[in-house]
């Protein structure tokens, strides 16, 4: 919790800040943890309610810990009629949860985007923040190995 | 450095102009977003290297530029060479020595690495000459692939700013209106509402102060035109807002861009900080007296906030969802204000506009639908990439021309355009010409750009359960129509795909549509059951096929079809088994395989690795 001031420090101390702040923590934890949620309301003068919605409310934001290697499928429509959803089955089964899930020993968490704006790849899938395009359904032990 | 006359943005040009003509050779590489994902960072980083090792007489490293999307996504990694525009495709690491060596320090072409025309089997050397881009005319796009997307000079090498510096200093802001009226420009965001408009409305509210905003959210699955004018071309953005705001009376801005482009963010920082310290954004822009900053707004990864109520909700840092408009947000838009919000093509048309005059503008296209259209063009098609088109180039065009016809020469079945709030055109639309109003008449819409070309194997029931999926996730969920509405839509649909559906359903659902299109707050619920009306009017067979006979003609929907291996062709080579992740496989070496229908999920892993074709979907 020691980075929260300086996370602070980058926006005006007004409520619309909240979503930029709540994004920075985002980045730096991987989850919003409710510590830094408490501190953002107070620091920004937002009851806690708004800070609750506004953290529900976006798919950016995570009120779990995400894991180590966080793989995004694209299910844009493109990634979609070329076998995206083959694809995240797949990482499902080997991982044995359901997308916008984490596994138990937090090393992998897999997640839906929807369209990343490299449509002509598709199927893309993003491992961190390393794309792979033109993905196989065969390829997932693969990119649970890393790459 | 400062600029604070336009007579010093003219001389600094003519310097820049100066110092670029020295370079008798470039090397562009596509650092967009399809080459990034196909390691085009790996060339740059070896280009710096090998230059540097072998030091090329004449050659200076400001050569070597990071361009933004050339738009042939598909032919990446690429590297154009100027000033010839050799164009080379799918460049390795490895292959940068040689280009070094044979293209750069001599003048000669590595064959092997040229586009091959598919049609013909001939290669092609320089990119003009390849139908891909010949038959295109760019606006909007003019500067992606031609200019290092990092560096402001650049942008004022091939003209940025100049028709900031005529506005600001030659115009009156009635008079910036004015032209943006006569372009006749409609928004690119989809709607279609004349910019001309808007803007005079805006600039005459009385209530202040008055905002622009840029809408960059770029929502719609399968779109990546504003995500390309971002990254590559972020200036011609900036130029156009600032434009605006003189136009309208606005001091403060904001560009909403989504979270999945985080490359777009950081680009776009980059331009504003150098167009600060340029004098092109800020205090006292150009010396002209007028002040105007901009800021960038990160979205949080709800498509509901492409919406423009719901987007100035965003940036206001709250949950954004949609309010009914009787008053207009162009009166009563961010903090309650006057606002302008316009897509971010639209924006990057404008310092065209002013430079070349409305009446340029209003004669490239239709009557109604002026100017170009950038689009993405992907899916089943040969040549997927970012592509412009004048308005009124017709679908065929688009697809078999520019986009070389359907991939592995399957035959076609749809084009899918306006995403989530258009529609499925068979092939008997072919022949319409793009514009915004002929693509609504068609039940269609032109919406942001995605084109979406489909094949015999995609199956457009699920093409439409795909979107109400998408659509039920992304819903605020304010309205009833909208969130129960869409959820039963999607839920009958889901039962067409397995088998359970019936005619009635169809009915039910038509009507269903008209409730929900009628009585929902904003554009998602409003045009939400586009999807579903226009493939059930262009395909309803299709539709009857998986209701009265139980099968999906394309073999998609998972509950009609079934994975067998066919004995004959099975040599039992093992491959397939390890590939299926649901253990449906069992074999041993050298026998015949088999399948267990009840573990088999369908995904088609064992397809895709069986090299015997011994796989087949029934
Ligand atoms: C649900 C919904 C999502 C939208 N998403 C976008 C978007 O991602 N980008 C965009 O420019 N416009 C989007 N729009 C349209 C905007 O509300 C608005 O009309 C547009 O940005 C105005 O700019 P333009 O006139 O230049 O097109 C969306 C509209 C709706 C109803
Ligand atoms: S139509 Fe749907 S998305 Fe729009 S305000 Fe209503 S519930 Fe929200
Ligand atoms: S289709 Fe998928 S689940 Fe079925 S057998 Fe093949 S690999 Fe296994
Ligand atoms: S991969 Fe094909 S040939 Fe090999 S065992 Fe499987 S079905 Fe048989
Ligand atoms: S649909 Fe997957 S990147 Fe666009
Ligand atoms: S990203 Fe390189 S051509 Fe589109």
């Amino acid at each position: 919790m020691s980075k929260l001031p300086e996370i602070f420090g980058r926006y005006p101390q007004t409520p619309q800040s909240l979503i930029a702040v709540l994004q920075d923590i985002q980045k730096e934890f991987n989850f919003l943890p409710c510590d830094a949620l408490k501190q953002t309301a107070e620091y920004l003068s937002v009851p806690m309610s708004k800070v609750f919605s506004v953290s529900t409310f976006y798919n950016a934001f995570s009120l779990n810990p995400k894991g180590d290697r966080v793989i995004r499928v694209c299910m844009g429509t493109t990634c979609h009629i070329r076998g995206a959803g083959q694809i995240l089955e797949q990482l499902e089964t080997r991982l044995n949860i359901k997308s916008g899930e984490t596994t138990p020993d937090l090393k992998f968490t897999v997640e839906v985007v929807n369209c990343v704006g490299a449509c002509a790849m598709a199927p893309v899938v993003i491992v961190n923040e390393k794309y792979y395009g033109s993905v196989k359904v065969t390829a997932t032990k693969k990119l649970l190995k890393g790459g | 450095m400062r600029v604070n006359k336009p007579a010093q943005l003219t001389k600094l040009r003519k310097e820049l102009v100066a110092a670029e003509k020295k370079h008798a050779k470039k090397i562009m590489v596509c650092c967009g977003p399809g080459c990034l994902a196909n390691g085009a960072a790996r060339i740059v980083e070896e280009l710096h290297k090998v230059l540097k090792k072998k030091r090329i007489k004449g050659f200076k490293v400001e050569a070597l530029k990071e361009t933004g999307c050339h738009g042939f996504c598909q032919q990446g990694p690429m590297v154009v060479i100027e000033p010839k525009g050799t164009f080379y495709t799918h460049v390795k690491p490895k292959d940068v020595e040689k280009i070094v060596d044979m293209s750069i320090r001599k003048d000669e072409t590595i064959k092997r690495l040229l586009y091959d025309d598919p049609s013909n089997g001939h290669k092609i050397e320089r990119y003009h000459d390849i139908p891909f881009y010949a038959r295109q005319q760019r606006i909007a796009l003019r500067n992606l692939g031609q200019i290092d997307q990092y560096k402001i000079e650049e942008y004022i090498v091939v003209g940025g700013y100049k028709a900031l510096a005529k506005a600001l200093t030659k115009m009156r802001p009635e008079d910036i209106v004015a032209e943006v009226t006569t372009s006749g420009l409609r928004g690119r965001g989809g709607a279609g509402f004349a910019a001309g408009r808007k803007w005079s409305t805006c600039a005459k509210a009385e209530d202040t102060p008055h905002y622009v905003i840029c809408n960059g959210d770029e929502g719609d699955p399968g779109a990546f035109m504003d995500r390309s004018i971002m990254e590559g071309d972020p200036h011609s953005v900036l130029e156009g807002m600032v434009i605006a705001a003189f136009a309208v009376g606005a001091h403060e801005g904001y560009i909403y861009v989504r979270e999945e482009y985080p490359l777009a963010v950081e680009n776009l920082k980059l331009a504003i900080q150098q167009a600060t310290e340029y004098g092109f954004l800020g205090e006292n822009i150009l010396g002209s007296g007028f002040d105007f900053t901009l800021k960038v707004s990160r979205g949080g990864g709800a498509f509901v906030c492409g919406e423009s109520s719901a987007l100035m909700k965003s940036i206001a840092g709250e949950v954004g969802e949609p309010r009914a408009k009787y008053v207009r947000s162009v009166l009563k838009g961010y903090l309650d204000k006057p606002t302008v919000l316009n897509n971010v093509e639209s924006y990057a048309n404008v310092p065209v506009i002013i430079d070349k005059g409305g009446k340029w503008f209003a004669g490239i296209g239709t009557k109604k639908s002026t100017g170009t259209k950038a689009f993405s063009l992907v899916g089943k098609v040969r040549n997927t990439g970012l592509i412009e088109v004048p308005m009124g180039t017709t679908l065929r065009e688009i697809i078999y021309e520019i986009g070389g016809g359907i991939l592995d020469d399957r035959p076609f079945k749809a084009v899918q355009t306006g995403g989530p709030s258009g529609g499925c055109l068979p092939e008997d639309k072919l022949d319409l010409p793009v514009d915004f109003d002929t693509l609504t008449e068609a039940y269609s819409m032109m919406g942001s750009g995605g084109m979406i070309v489909m094949d015999d194997q995609t199956c457009v029931v699920d093409v439409a359960k795909y979107f109400l999926a998408f659509l039920v996730e992304e819903s605020c969920g304010k309205c009833v129509p909208c969130r129960e509405g869409l959820f039963q839509l999607h839920g009958l649909v889901q039962k067409i795909c397995d088998g359970q559906g019936s005619e009635e359903d169809l009915e039910k659902m038509e009507k269903l549509s008209d409730v929900i299109m009628a009585a929902s707050l904003c554009g998602l619920g409003k045009s939400g059951p586009n999807p579903f009306i226009s493939t059930l009017r262009y395909f309803r067979d299709e539709y009857l096929v998986h209701i009265r006979d139980k099968k999906c003609p394309a073999k998609v929907c998972r509950e009609l079809i079934r994975f067998d291996i066919i004995d004959e062709m099975c040599d039992g080579c093992m491959a397939c088994l390890p590939a299926c992740a649901f253990d449906a496989i069992t074999g041993k070496k050298k026998k015949v395989h088999v399948i267990d229908q009840d573990k088999c999920t369908k995904c088609g892993a064992c397809k895709v690795v069986c090299t015997r074709d011994a796989i087949e979907v029934l």
